[in-house]
């Protein structure tokens, strides 16, 4: 699966995207929230307050509960200041 | 049309060819977002504007098809700038044409309200203490609620 990150996500996590194979457990997007937290301090600082997160699955915003498969697109990125 | 891209642009010749060579449109509305130089009281001497260039596309689509639905349109544009932008310099144009005013001018703020909830795109902003990204405002969201 491939993860990306933006704006201060990506600075605290310090990658921009990375390919991850997901363990069977983790199904849904709360799940990955959650795999990522252990991944590291960075990770850990960057996901500290999950409810900020913003998370969109091949290219669509999605809820925590969405399902994940192999070859999705998974962005994690804070609420957008477009405009 | 939706156009998401580094350089500047006229918004003169943008409204002038919205219009050009349909004569049912009776109105062209418009708005143009700036850099200012002033942010959460600080002095700004840049700004940076990241976006997710595959979900960009999408959203801005979407969010087009969606003013199309809601209102008569005869033609509508989106640009949006990314890249590192001086205060002043231009960063989006909105623009709607319709047969009739209200439809252009309903239409515009609708697609400037959901494009700064929905596009993917950030700010961060320089100042002589450093650089720090701009936090999602509050007013932002309840601006897109309006439409609901």
């Amino acid at each position: 699966m491939k993860l990306l990150y933006f704006a201060w996500l990506r600075a605290k996590i310090g990658v921009a995207e990375e390919e991850v194979a997901l363990p069977s457990e983790v199904r849904d997007v709360a799940g990955l929230i959650e795999w990522l937290q252990a991944r590291g301090p960075g990770y850990r600082e960057a996901l500290a307050k999950p409810e900020a997160i913003r998370v969109a699955v091949n290219y669509d915003y999605v809820g925590r509960g969405h399902p994940l498969a192999d070859g999705d697109e998974v962005a994690l990125f804070p609420p957008v200041t477009g405009g | 049309m939706i156009r998401v891209q580094r350089e500047d642009f006229d918004v003169g010749a943008e409204l002038e060819a919205l219009s050009r060579g349909n004569h049912r449109i009776g109105g062209v509305a418009s708005f143009v977002g700036l850099v200012r130089d002033m942010g959460g009281g600080a002095q700004v001497t840049a700004l940076n504007l990241e976006h997710y260039p595959a979900m960009t596309e999408k959203k801005l689509a979407e969010i087009e098809l969606e003013a199309c639905r809601r209102w008569p349109l005869d033609a509508t544009l989106i640009i949006h700038r990314y890249g590192r932008l001086q205060p002043g310099e231009r960063i989006v144009l909105v623009a709607t044409a319709s047969p009739h005013r209200e439809a252009a001018l309903e239409a515009c703020h609708f697609l400037i309200d959901w494009l700064k909830t929905k596009a993917p795109f950030w700010k961060s902003e320089e100042t002589p203490a450093g650089e720090g990204w701009v936090a999602a405002r509050a007013e932002d969201d309840a601006a897109e609620k309006r439409w609901d």
